[in-house]
């Protein structure tokens, strides 16, 4: 999604948002990740000075401290960044890659099926559904590597094996993970 | 909530390093400044370990190293090509002579040595009192206006700021119309 992306090019507004908006956010965040409730007042104080940036292409960016949290689409779910995902790792549910896929990952490639099927990667027992925002993670790291939306639920992607199964959102070293706001 | 290294030198967390085509480079700047989480990730034993763990078999990863190493002999060729027309690049500072009396100073070619452009018109705007703006000349280059003649000032101010602007990279040009005969006429009449 940020594989080509310049804030500073396409940056069209910025203001600080009211506390109801937050409340708002807060709200709708708790609803997408049940997860993310528990540090829900760590990462999105009740007073927090959220700054929203409005981008071209229906792009907005909420920011707290000169720091990317989320990002939103348009009207699709509100997203976490990596850097938000590496402080907080258990925001939201996990899959995992092989080694092998690392490197196409890292340079922007959606994941196909096999790369989160075969020895080395891992998918949770439970079934994740289709659209579920998931935190890419790599065989034999500690951090996540990217963000991706599933493209089918896991299930389906244990028994098909085929074509792509994450798509990516935002990856390590992409224009949005190197982007710094000051 | 838990903190994170990045690497300096590619932003990534240390352990993504050896994907990334600074890979050498990484591995310095962790040694120096994180001594313990170099031994932990650059040990002979991690290395050893992550090959038993590696799913790859032993033909591909020797494949996928020699692919490394050309991708890493680019990166660093480019690195240098960079460097050196950043070398070559110069940044002009020009005083225009915009009508009669009335001058602009006119920067151009600041963004090469990454300096925020919309930033240092502002800053120069407020500390000169006048007017400041990033506009694209004709050669279709961003530059910065000034109104007024600070062509001295702006280099002063330059080389204070932003040490990455070499002092010879740095040219004065001044431009001003010749009073010839009819140039003066023609003047008068300019008027915003």
């Amino acid at each position: 999604m940020f594989k080509k992306f310049s804030l500073q090019e396409s940056l069209s507004g910025q203001n600080s948002v009211k506390s109801s908006v937050v409340r708002g956010i807060r709200s709708k965040l708790s609803e997408q990740f049940p997860t993310m409730e528990p540090f829900m007042d760590d990462i999105l104080p009740k007073k927090a000075n959220l700054i929203q940036i409005k981008c071209k292409d229906h792009f907005t960016f909420y920011a707290i401290d000169n720091e990317i949290l989320f990002f939103q689409h348009f009207n699709d779910p509100i997203t976490p960044t990596l850097r938000l995902l590496h402080r907080y790792p258990d925001i939201l549910p996990r899959v995992q890659v092989d080694r092998g896929a690392i490197k196409f990952v890292l340079s922007g490639a959606n994941i196909m099926c096999p790369g989160l099927t075969s020895k080395g990667a891992w998918l949770p027992d439970q079934n994740i559904p289709e659209g579920t925002i998931v935190a890419v993670m790599a065989e034999g790291k500690e951090h996540a590597l990217a963000v991706g939306v599933m493209k089918m639920s896991s299930d389906d992607i244990k028994s098909i094996n085929k074509n792509i199964g994450v798509d990516l959102i935002q990856y390590l070293g992409d224009p949005l993970w190197k982007t710094r706001l000051d | 909530m838990s903190t994170i290294l990045y690497c300096g030198v590619c932003t990534l967390p240390p352990e993504y390093c050896e994907f990334s085509a600074s890979r050498k480079k990484c591995e310095q700047w962790l040694q120096q400044t994180h001594p313990a989480e170099h031994a932990r990730l650059y040990s002979d034993q991690a290395i050893t370990e992550k090959l038993a763990m590696t799913t790859l078999s032993d033909e591909k990863v020797a494949k996928e190293a020699a692919k490394m190493e050309k991708a890493m002999s680019k990166e660093e060729a480019r690195m240098a090509r960079e460097l050196e027309k950043k070398m070559a690049s110069k940044v002009v500072i020009k005083r225009v002579e915009r009508n009669k009396r009335k001058r602009v100073t006119t920067v151009t070619g600041l963004e090469v040595f990454g300096v925020d452009l919309k930033k240092t018109a502002k800053e120069f705007a407020n500390h000169f009192a006048c007017g400041g703006s990033v506009s694209k000349n004709p050669q279709g280059q961003d530059e910065i206006v000034v109104q007024g003649d600070f062509s001295d000032e702006i280099l002063q101010i330059i080389l204070k700021k932003h040490p990455s602007v070499p002092r010879d990279n740095i040219e004065l040009v001044e431009e001003d119309k010749k009073a010839k005969k009819g140039t003066s006429a023609s003047g008068a009449t300019e008027q915003d």
